[in-house]
């Protein structure tokens, strides 16, 4: 591996990726590792303690969605708990249907678990979404039949950052009688999110997304709502999750939730402002550059742009090359050489997913690092522009339209 | 696998960074034009022949690093190279001038081979018509 040669401060913009643990995070959770160990089902005073410590850090994590203490299961991750909500409650309610309506912008780990459902003879319909990657409240409503179980559509979008109007599917989803599932990894922290107000029956969230700790994540499901666990062997989580329970990072969970209430409403506003900058900045000094997703409805860090006739890896890399960190949904840096299928799904051609770029911003952005970003990115661009036979023809043909 | 490019050489970084003959040519005697059917990208090359030798060759690339850097390494091996020599040059023989690809990423330099055979069949295909 190509070690990253040049001195100078690295600039992380890949939030969306994950997010470094907060200071009192680590710290918070220092104390389960080797002093307060104990397993939370041994009945003696160690595991007392770990007891106490993993309720505390639940009503914290139930707060953060206005849900209560006993509605939260601790998972091991976003991915975890995604798949419990969806094979959970299909198990559960297969005597009642076999449909499932999702859309076409989830996160693989929902889209993914829909394919394996598929195959257990479970009946998928995937709503599509308009050219800023929105889903029509209307087209759920559409694909609702006798046999339909579950609804499960994101909050916002990890990629294009959109925010879905789930509101409204909750509303619709409760009126008909189904339950309604959320993944909303890419929202819970950063935006307000009240699982009454949208009337969700299960939502997903995952900590490292908002500064706690990897390997841990949570699947809240309304009181009263009956879901198949997938792993048994033990009576944690009301035998609804066996497994002894990760202590520390549950403990980092309930601190990273805690800090998230108390800096959410500055820090959405502070990364909004940024992200604007950014966003304007480049589109000031670069033609050809189009922004991915919703102008508004949109998470606040996210910046999903499309930088025509330019490669997205060859961008990633020379970014990467000037300690500036950030992804792309080109097929080019995929496995599977195939483009994103989100930004295929907002109706982007095979060359302009290629040319999209994701910056995804966080706490620890600050001015200066756009600065920087909008200092080196344009060079970046002209450079690979120079080298691209797109380039000339499209921009004759761009500029005689 | 978003990182896949930490498995570029050195070479490749360097030809990445810094290409050669990068653009286009006035009046060649050869264009190849050629798209990658697995990820959609295009490769343009250019050369120039005199007395069955090719004397420069430049090219203009939309695609990833590996792309770049081959079709850089690709122009840089065929200069000074006689028409039938440079026909022999095969992918593996590009991607093995870069300190090797990343399996993944070997796909890529077959476009570069395909661009240049693509540019000399069209310098043959022009001195036929002359003749
Ligand atoms: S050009 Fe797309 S992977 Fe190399």
């Amino acid at each position: 591996m190509r070690k990253y040669a040049r001195k100078m401060k690295r600039i992380y913009l890949d939030y969306a990726a994950t997010t470094p643990a907060h200071p009192e995070v680590v710290k918070a959770m220092q104390s389960y590792y080797s002093n307060a160990f104990g397993n939370s089902s041994s009945i003696h005073s160690y595991g007392q303690e770990t007891r106490e410590a993993i309720e505390i850090a639940r009503k914290k994590v139930a707060a953060l969605i206005n849900a209560r203490s006993e509605e939260i299961i601790f998972t091991s991750g976003g991915t975890e708990a995604d798949n419990l909500a969806l094979k959970g409650i299909a198990y559960t309610s297969k005597d009642r249907g076999n449909h499932i309506i999702t859309s076409s912008i989830e996160h693989h780990a929902v889209m993914e678990t829909c394919d394996f459902l598929k195959e257990q003879g479970f009946r998928i319909t995937c709503v599509p979404v308009d050219k800023y990657g929105l889903i029509n409240p209307e087209d759920v409503k559409k694909a609702i039949t006798d046999k339909t179980i579950l609804i499960s559509i994101m909050h916002a979008n990890n990629e294009v950052g959109t925010i879905q109007p789930i509101a409204e599917i909750g509303k619709l989803a409760r009126e008909a009688d189904i339950l309604f599932h959320t993944d909303a990894v890419q929202t819970v922290g950063h935006i307000p999110v009240d699982v009454n107000e949208i009337r969700a029956d299960l939502l997903s969230t995952s900590a490292h997304k908002l500064y706690g700790p990897k390997g841990v994540g949570a699947l809240y499901v309304r009181k009263g709502t009956k879901i198949t666990s997938l792993l048994h062997g033990g009576e944690q989580e009301n035998r609804r999750r066996a497994g002894t329970h990760n202590t520390p990072a549950i403990v980092g969970f309930g601190k990273a939730a805690e800090l998230a209430q108390k800096e959410l409403q500055h820090e959405s506003k502070h990364l909004t402002s940024l992200r604007n900058k950014l966003i304007n900045g480049l589109q000031k000094q670069v033609e050809h550059i189009y922004l991915n997703g919703h102008p508004t409805k949109r998470l606040p860090n996210n910046a999903n742009i499309r930088v025509d006739f330019v490669e997205g890896e060859a961008m990633l890399l020379s970014l990467d090359l000037e300690g500036i960190a950030i992804s792309t949904g080109s097929a080019c840096s995929s496995s599977n050489l195939k483009p994103s299928h989100i930004l295929t799904a907002i109706g982007l051609q095979p060359d302009q997913a290629h040319s999209s770029l994701r910056l995804s911003l966080g706490r620890e952005t600050t001015e200066e690092d756009i600065g920087r970003v909008l200092e080196v990115l344009p060079q970046i661009i002209a450079r690979l522009r120079a080298m691209s036979p797109l380039t000339k023809s499209s921009m004759q043909e761009k500029t005689n339209a | 696998m978003p990182n896949i490019w930490h498995q570029y050489s050195e070479k490749v970084m360097e030809h990445f960074e810094n290409p050669h003959n990068v653009g286009e040519m006035e009046n060649p005697d050869g264009i190849g034009h050629v798209g990658n059917p697995m990820c959609g990208d295009i490769m343009e090359l250019y050369i120039r022949v005199k007395d069955n030798i090719i004397t420069e060759a430049k090219f203009k690339t939309f695609g990833c690093g590996a792309a770049i850097a081959t079709s850089s390494m690709v122009t840089e091996m065929v200069k000074g190279e006689t028409v039938e020599e440079a026909l022999k040059i095969s992918n593996q023989a590009v991607a093995e001038a870069l300190g090797g690809l990343p399996p993944v990423k070997m796909h890529c330099s077959v476009l570069a081979e395909e661009a240049l055979r693509s540019a000399i069949n069209d310098y043959l295909n022009k001195s036929k018509k002359e003749d």
